[in-house]
C-alpha cells in the first residue's frame, strides 16, 4: 500500500530535522516522572486471523461498544433521544453560559502569563531537543486538525448574523423591520459582526486547544507518559491515572472525538452535497451525501496508511495552499481596499470589545451570548482532546513560549484575515445591493446556512470556478480532519502507543464513516452531535485541573 | 563480497529474530563485514523505552551482548520515525542508503493474506534498495 520510495524520496524542507538521521538529537535534561507503570502493559497483544492487533484493555472495547450502543440507541428511539439531547445542550449552554465564558478566559490568561513567565523557556522534549516539523507543516497541521472546515461553514455566514441579527453587546441591527437600511446603525453594526466573529474563532478557542496540546506534549515528550490524555493528570491522580480514573477520562476522550467527527461528517456530507446541488444541480439525497462520506473516508484511509509524513502532513500543506489562494482571489476580487479597512476595523473593535464580549455575567444579549458563544466554547471544549493531542504530537522540539504564541497568537490573526475578507465581501455585498444580495437571502431573509459561501461567491467573477475549489476545499478539510482524529483514535484505544499495528488505524477511520452513514440514513445526527457538545461541560472542569497539572509539570522541568 | 550488513531488528521480538541474527554475525565473520544493527523508535514514548535516549541504550547493550556472542563487528544504529507503524519502511530504505550497506539481513514472517495488501517490511526493502536482502523466514 505505502509507496515508500515516494516519501524516502521527497527532499525534507528547510528547518527540519532527517528523521532518519540515526543519532537521535541530544535530547538534553528533562525531568521524567517516577512511575511504575510500563506502556502497553494493559494492553492485549495478538493475531486475528492473520491481522496483528495491540490495544488497550479495556479502553478499546468500551469504547468501541458504547459508540455501538448509542448508535443503536439514536436509532431505536430517535424521538426520544432527539428530544433528549435536543433538550440538554441549549440547557447546558444557556444554565452555564457564566462557567463557560469564565473558564475560556482563564485558558486565554493561563496562556498569555505562560508567555511572559520563565516557564516560557522549558523546551518540549528535553532541553535540546530540535523541531520535528518545519513551521510551515506545523502551522498546517495545526490548522486542518483545529478548524479548518469551520472556517468555511462559518466565514459568511457569522459576521453578516452578529452584524443584523444576534445584537451582541445590544448592537442594533442596519436593516429595520421591512428591510430597509437604517444609515446611522451601519458603520457601528459592521464592525461588531466582525468583532463578535472574531471573538469566536481568535484568542479564546486556541487558548483551549493550547492548554491541552502543551499538557500532553509536556507529559509525554517531557515526562516520558504515554501520550494519551490521562498522562496529563498525573499531578492530580498519581498512579491512578493508570487504572479506572484514566480508563473513564481515555474513553471520553475517544468517546467526543469519535461521534464529533462522524456527526461533523454526516453534515460535512449535507453541505457538500447542498453545494454540489447549487453549482451543478446534482440531486439533494441520502445517495449522493453517502457517497460522499465513502469517499472522505476512503481519502483519509489512503492518508493514515501513508503514515503522519507521507500522509495528514502532504494532505495539510496541500489544504492550506488551496485555503490561501482562495482566500487571495476572494481578497483581489472583491472590493480589496474597502477590505482591508474592514480587516483593521475589525481588529479594532476585536480589541476594544474583547473585555465586554468575554464579560460573563450582567450582559442581555443572550441570543449572542447563550446561542453562539457559550454553544461555541462547549465545542471547542468537546475537540480539543483530539486537537490537543494532534497538536501535541507535532509540536515536539518547541519552547513552551514558542508553542503558545504559535498556537495562540498566530492562528488567531490567520482567522482574523480569513473572516475580514470573507465577511468583509459579504457584508459589503449584503449592504450595497440588499435587494439582489444572495447572502442576504440565505442569511438574513431566510436561514441558510450550507449555501452562504456560495451565495457569497456568486457576488464575485468567476463564480462557477471557485464554487468548486470552495467544494474541493470542504471535502479535503474533512479527510484532514478525520485522518488525524483516526491517528489519535488509534493511540488513545492503543495505550498511548504510536506504534500500533497499522489495521487498528484502518478500523477506525472505517468506524468513523460507518457511523456517519448509520446516522445519516438512520437520523439521529443531530441527537448525537447535541450530545458530544454537551461533554464540553465536564471537560471544562477538566481542562482546568490541566492548567493546575501544567504549572505542577513545568516547574519541576528544567529550564 | 560484503563489506556493511544492516540488520534491522524489533528488540521487543526477539526470539523470533535468533536464526536471522546468528546467520548475519556467521556471515559479518566470513567476510569480515560489521553488521549495523538498526531500529526504529518513535519520538514519543513506547513500550521500548519513554525517550529515544532509552531506546538507544537498550539497543548498544543488544548490540554488545551479540558482538560479545559471536565476536565479530558490530555497531549499533537508532532511527527516529514520526510514525513508526506507517513509515517504518521508508524509513529502513533510507538508512541502507546513507548507511551504505551492501548486505541486508532480516527475519521476516511467513507470507500470509495480508500480504496482498501490505507488503511484509522485508519485502519493502528487497523491492527498493541496491543492497542484496537476505530474508529469513522465522
Amino acid at each position: 500500500m505505502a509507496e515508500p520510495e515516494d516519501s524516502a524520496g521527497t527532499a525534507i524542507p528547510d528547518g527540519e530535522p532527517d528523521p532518519v538521521t540515526g543519532i537521535p538529537a541530544p535530547e538534553g535534561a528533562t525531568e521524567l516522572i517516577d512511575t511504575d507503570y510500563e506502556i502497553g502493559q494493559h494492553n492485549i497483544e495478538g493475531q486475528w486471523g492473520p491481522i496483528g492487533f495491540d490495544i488497550h484493555n479495556p479502553v478499546f472495547a468500551i469504547s468501541a461498544l458504547s459508540v455501538v450502543a448509542f448508535v443503536f440507541y439514536a436509532l431505536a428511539l430517535p424521538e426520544q433521544a432527539a428530544s433528549i439531547f435536543g433538550w440538554l445542550r441549549p440547557a447546558l449552554t444557556s444554565s452555564f453560559d457564566w462557567f463557560f465564558l469564565s473558564a475560556a478566559n482563564v485558558f486565554v490568561l493561563f496562556c498569555l502569563l505562560l508567555i511572559v513567565s520563565p516557564w516560557g523557556a522549558v523546551r518540549l522534549g528535553g532541553r535540546d531537543a530540535t523541531p520535528d516539523f518545519s513551521y510551515k507543516s506545523w502551522f498546517a497541521m495545526l490548522f486542518a486538525a483545529g478548524m479548518g472546515i469551520g472556517l468555511m461553514f462559518f466565514g459568511v455566514l457569522e459576521p453578516v448574523y452578529h452584524m443584523a441579527i444576534s445584537a451582541p453587546l445590544g448592537t442594533p441591527s442596519p436593516f429595520d423591520a421591512a428591510g430597509n437600511i437604517i444609515p446611522e446603525n451601519v458603520e457601528a453594526a459592521k464592525a461588531m459582526g466582525l468583532a463578535a466573529t472574531i471573538y469566536h474563532w481568535g484568542l479564546h478557542p486556541w487558548a483551549i486547544y493550547a492548554v491541552v496540546g502543551l499538557a500532553l506534549a509536556l507529559f509525554s515528550f517531557n515526562k516520558g507518559l504515554p501520550l494519551t490524555i490521562r498522562s496529563a493528570f498525573y499531578p492530580i491522580f498519581g498512579e491512578r491515572v493508570w487504572g479506572w480514573t484514566g480508563h473513564l477520562i481515555d474513553i471520553i476522550a475517544v468517546f467526543a472525538t469519535l461521534f464529533g467527527l462522524s456527526t461533523s461528517l454526516g453534515f460535512g456530507a449535507q453541505q457538500a452535497n447542498a453545494g454540489l446541488n447549487h453549482v451543478f444541480g446534482v440531486p439533494m439525497g441520502i445517495p449522493v451525501q453517502v457517497a460522499l462520506i465513502t469517499v472522505i473516508t476512503g481519502v483519509a484511509l489512503y492518508s493514515v496508511l501513508r503514515g503522519l509524513d507521507g500522509g495528514v502532513k502532504v494532505l495539510s500543506e496541500i489544504n492550506m495552499g488551496i485555503a490561501a489562494l482562495l482566500l487571495l482571489f476572494v481578497l483581489i476580487a472583491g472590493p480589496t481596499m474597502l477590505i482591508l479597512t474592514d480587516f483593521g476595523e475589525g481588529l479594532v473593535a476585536y480589541v476594544k470589545d474583547i473585555i465586554p464580549l468575554s464579560n460573563p455575567i450582567g450582559r442581555e444579549d443572550d441570543s449572542y451570548r447563550q446561542g453562539w458563544t457559550a454553544f461555541y466554547w462547549a465545542w471547542w471544549i468537546s475537540w480539543s482532546p483530539f486537537v490537543g493531542m494532534f497538536i501535541a504530537r507535532v509540536s515536539r522540539g518547541r519552547t513552551v513560549r514558542e508553542f503558545v504564541v504559535c498556537v495562540l497568537i498566530i492562528p488567531s490573526i490567520v482567522c482574523v484575515l480569513w473572516m475580514a475578507v470573507f465577511g468583509g465581501v459579504a457584508i459589503d455585498q449584503v449592504l450595497s445591493d440588499p435587494v439582489n444580495s444572495a447572502v442576504k437571502a440565505n442569511v438574513i431573509d431566510s436561514y441558510n446556512p450550507p449555501l452562504s459561501l456560495f451565495a457569497m461567491l456568486e457576488g464575485l467573477p468567476l463564480s462557477s470556478i471557485t464554487s468548486v475549489v470552495a467544494i474541493v476545499l470542504v471535502i479535503v478539510f474533512f479527510v484532514t480532519s478525520s485522518d488525524s482524529g483516526s491517528l489519535v483514535i488509534d493511540t488513545i484505544t492503543a495505550g498511548g502507543k504510536v506504534d500500533a499495528p497499522l489495521p487498528q488505524r484502518v478500523f477506525w477511520a472505517t468506524f468513523e464513516g460507518a457511523v456517519a452513514i448509520v446516522l445519516l440514513i438512520g437520523g439521529g445526527l443531530g441527537a448525537l452531535q447535541a450530545m458530544v457538545i454537551s461533554t464540553g461541560l465536564p471537560f471544562t472542569v477538566i481542562l482546568l485541573l490541566m492548567c493546575w497539572a501544567i504549572l505542577r509539570g513545568l516547574q519541576a522541568e528544567p529550564r | 563480497m560484503f563489506k556493511k550488513i544492516m540488520v534491522p531488528v524489533d528488540l521487543r521480538h526477539l526470539p523470533s529474530q535468533g536464526k536471522a541474527l546468528s546467520i548475519a554475525a556467521d556471515l559479518a565473520k566470513t567476510n569480515g563485514a560489521q553488521v549495523i544493527y538498526v531500529t526504529v523508535t518513535s519520538p514519543e514514548p513506547n513500550a521500548l523505552g519513554r525517550t529515544p535516549a532509552e531506546v538507544e541504550e537498550k539497543l548498544n547493550s543488544f548490540v554488545a551482548n551479540e558482538s560479545a556472542a559471536h565476536g565479530h563487528d558490530a555497531a549499533g544504529h537508532l532511527l527516529i520515525s514520526h510514525d513508526p507503524a506507517a513509515e517504518l519502511d521508508a524509513a529502513l530504505i533510507k538508512a541502507c542508503d546513507t548507511l551504505h550497506t551492501d548486505l541486508v539481513v532480516m527475519a521476516t514472517h511467513l507470507p500470509n493474506v495480508t500480504d496482498y495488501l501490505w507488503s511484509s517490511h522485508g519485502g519493502a526493502l528487497a523491492n527498493h534498495v541496491r543492497a542484496s536482502v537476505f530474508l529469513v523466514r522465522a
